[in-house]
């Protein structure tokens, strides 16, 4: 059980961060084309509640960690925080042709800046457990 | 394993960090690229195209050098990286890694000569050499996914 929830976990993981590289991409200035959109949005949503959900799982699932040690309340708020950033991104970049790159303001570029840091925290966290 | 891995050294995290980062960059950089030529396919779009191999020059090769960098690290950390170790799951990465090597380094050259076609002006119509490494990054995206599955439930 507890291999398949890490498993589970770690997949949710891979797809949350492809689902931020592809959004890198557009603030980097690729074209921004609604399957590109459409990909990133599910990598990133079908991600974020998978980590989650497995996550909290992992923890219930596991004696040795508890769901109000400090490291997993740090990952659940840098979650909120990755999600909170990464839905102003989402909302304001809009799929157009595939010949041009979308023009995106500095908030935008700002907001999924501060999604990637989230998630590397969040990554730092889960790696070094601080507390646990 | 299981009691190892709740217990880990702190000299291990930051190879373990190194590698995981690496694997996350490599895989979405990836699927950046898998989906980019698979809509340049249908619609011969040139910019589509390059971002294909662009995504695979600029994010799949970091990602890839980070990700068997902190391997081979972490294994050595671990002292898992001699001649007398025969664990599955530390032989389906190293497999991976080496196959997908081969198969990003090809898929790099098939591209490089795609996006050099549409640089010259005769892109605008979906390329066989797209359509290969289409192919080619798919199974090294799938190998990566088995991968992924044999580090976190470490079959023997």
């Amino acid at each position: 059980m507890y291999h398949t929830l890490l498993f589970l976990h770690v997949l949710s993981a891979f797809l949350m961060v492809s689902g931020v590289v592809i959004f890198s991409a557009f603030v980097l200035g690729s074209p921004v084309t609604r399957p590109l959109k459409l990909t990133a949005e599910i990598l990133w949503g079908v991600g974020g509640v998978g980590t989650i959900v497995f996550g909290i799982w992992l923890a219930l699932n596991r004696p040795e960690y508890g769901i109000l040690d400090g490291w997993i309340i740090a990952a659940v708020a840098l979650w909120v925080f990755a999600n909170g950033a990464g839905a102003q991104v989402s909302r304001t970049i809009k799929p157009g042709d595939a010949e041009s790159p979308a023009a995106l303001d500095r908030r935008v570029k700002f907001s999924h800046w501060m999604r990637v840091l989230w998630v590397v925290l969040l990554l730092i966290d889960m790696v070094w457990k601080p507390g646990a | 394993m299981n009691l190892l891995a709740l217990t880990r050294p702190d000299a291990w995290n930051l190879p373990l960090f190194v590698h995981i980062l690496g694997a996350m960059v490599l895989v979405g950089a990836l699927t950046l690229s898998a989906v980019a030529l698979i809509a340049a396919w249908r619609s011969g779009s040139a910019p589509l195209t390059k971002l294909g191999f662009m995504s695979l020059f600029y994010g799949a090769i970091p990602g890839y050098v980070l990700m068997r960098g902190g391997a081979q690290w972490i294994a050595h950390k671990e002292g898992l990286d001699n001649d007398n170790v025969d664990l599955s799951w530390i032989n389906i990465g190293f497999s991976v890694s080496d196959l997908g090597f081969v198969l990003l380094v090809v898929a790099l050259v098939i591209g490089g000569i795609a996006v050099r076609r549409i640089n010259r002006g005769q892109g605008g119509k979906p390329s066989v050499s797209a359509r290969i490494a289409t192919g080619l990054v798919s199974i090294f995206l799938i190998a990566c996914l088995v991968a992924v599955w044999a580090m976190t439930t470490k079959p023997v």
